[in-house]
């Protein structure tokens, strides 16, 4: 579980979170969603520590990150397996090498226990093994997530951060990287934290959202409670689509029609 | 600067990263290297010749291998060789790292709690360090065989006399010289691209203006601090 107080960071003058608090649960798939400029990315950054917040607590399972020592600090940093949106796959390796790389920095594992591993992982993720050796360049973007997924999770994190992992991906393939996200919490009890802003991934896997504007928490909740929600901001980001305006229109409806039974 | 000398982590992967960069840095260096030595040193010892030859007081032909050897010790091998290598070898640093970064793989090695700056710089520093001088004995050896090629084929001086020149003595301090000017200059080569790299924010313009940046700085300071070496250790 991340418990996250009073959250605030600022660049120069400019501040971009303001005062966010909430709770990530273990065993769950944790949405930050928001438009494009709304903190998301920062939020996420301070969350895995790559940015230092301004002000506020980040509680790693009650533990205060800010307080940690440097090797406190790295050994969390090893029990945390992130997806990037761009997947950040070292380009001069190949996809196992890439896998493995996290097993061969921290664990005292024998090398062919590193493939073992690194070749389960793939496996789980679906890749066949004639892509093991390919490079990131020689494989397309779907499945460089896809081992970027694999990556972040060969290790058995405890903590699963994924900045929006299917952006420029097509609607079924990036349905196959939610559901893969979502399984992969469910079996090894990740707290799972996943930045998106498609409205897809939210129906789908969002059991925990939080909704981000200008730096604020707007509104928390999960996927079913955000299609029939009251929270301005949040009507006006989810039913930026025409699709959802009239799914909306539906929801209602029916929930009108119930509440006169 | 201080996070790239924390002991490095995962010591068979930072050996390998170690050997890659010797490769990379290095081995790939040699070819230009040798080719560059062979006829900066024919030239150097034609322009001796010319000035030596058309002296008003007569100067044995041997001063010619003597002087040819001497410049390419103490200069041209140490230094012009080393700015050549602030070219090719610095701007392959500074781009490579600022890739890295541009693209999130530093984030992802930070995220991981791997020292980023340690496992990215220090191996490409041991690399540059442990290689440089056998580029440099390289560049001092081809070049030596440069100025007799050019004997041999012009005539200009005998092969004796060349031979008697080579082996005329030089002071030990000299040799000295050479060698903490190439350790220097290595150290920096691999340590001004890497800063300039390493801290690139943006895309892939200013990946291109970073590594432009290193280049120019590099080369700068190799300048500067051959001045101060010269005088430290020389004078």
């Amino acid at each position: 579980m991340i418990e996250v107080k009073n959250l605030r960071k600022s660049f120069e003058d400019k501040e971009v979170l303001k005062g966010i608090s909430t709770v990530f649960e273990s065993g769950k798939t944790n949405l930050i969603i928001g438009q494009s400029g709304s903190g998301k990315t920062v939020f996420l950054k301070c969350l895995t520590g790559l940015i230092i917040p301004t002000e506020g607590e980040i509680l790693f399972h009650g533990k205060n990150f800010s307080k940690f020592s440097y090797e406190e600090k790295q050994k969390l940093r090893s029990e945390i397996g992130t997806v990037f949106q761009g997947s950040a796959l070292f380009d001069s390796m190949t996809v196992i090498e890439n896998v493995r790389f996290p097993l061969e920095m921290f664990s005292n594992l024998s090398m062919k226990e590193m493939n073992m591993r690194s070749e389960e992982v793939l496996e789980r993720v679906n890749l066949l093994p004639e892509s093991f050796h390919k490079f990131p360049s020689e494989i397309s973007g779907g499945m460089q997530k896809r081992v970027a997924i694999a990556r972040a999770v060969v290790n058995n994190p405890k903590y699963l951060f994924a900045d929006e992992p299917n952006s420029g991906l097509d609607p079924q393939t990036a349905m196959v990287i939610d559901q893969l996200l979502h399984e992969l919490t469910v079996e090894y009890n990740t707290t799972t934290i996943i930045n998106t802003h498609d409205m897809n991934s939210v129906l789908e896997i969002g059991e925990s959202i939080v909704f981000l504007k200008n730096g604020i928490k707007e509104w928390h909740g999960d996927k079913t409670q955000i299609l029939t929600t009251d929270n301005e901001s949040a009507i006006e980001f989810v039913y930026s689509s025409k699709l959802f305006t009239k799914l909306r229109e539906v929801l209602l409806k029916e929930k009108e029609n119930s509440s006169k039974k | 600067m201080r996070k790239v000398f924390i002991k490095p982590q995962g010591g068979k992967m930072f050996r390998k990263l170690v050997m890659r960069e010797i490769w990379d840095l290095g081995m790939s260096s040699i070819g230009l290297v040798s080719f560059i030595s062979l006829f900066m040193g024919a030239v150097t010892a034609i322009q001796m010749a010319q000035n030596f030859q058309g002296a008003d007081i007569p100067v044995p032909d041997y001063y010619i291998a003597y002087a040819t050897k001497v410049v390419l010790i103490l200069e041209f091998s140490p230094t012009i060789i080393s700015l050549i290598l602030a070219g090719k070898v610095g701007s392959y640093i500074a781009s490579s790292i600022g890739t890295m970064r541009v693209t999130e793989q530093i984030d992802a090695l930070d995220v991981m709690g791997v020292n980023s700056p340690s496992f990215l710089v220090m191996p490409k520093i041991i690399a540059s360090v442990l290689f440089n001088p056998i580029l440099i004995m390289i560049s001092i050896g081809m070049g030596i065989w440069g100025g007799y090629l050019i004997g041999e084929t012009t005539h200009m001086w005998s092969k004796s006399d060349y031979i008697i020149g080579l082996q005329m003595p030089m002071a030990n301090r000299l040799f000295f010289y050479t060698f903490v000017k190439t350790i220097c200059f290595a150290f920096v080569i691999a340590t001004v691209p890497a800063f300039y790299g390493y801290h690139v924010k943006g895309g892939s313009l200013e990946v291109g203006r970073s590594s432009t940046s290193a280049v120019v700085w590099t080369s700068v300071i190799l300048i500067i601090l051959n001045l101060i070496l010269t005088q430290t250790i020389l004078s």
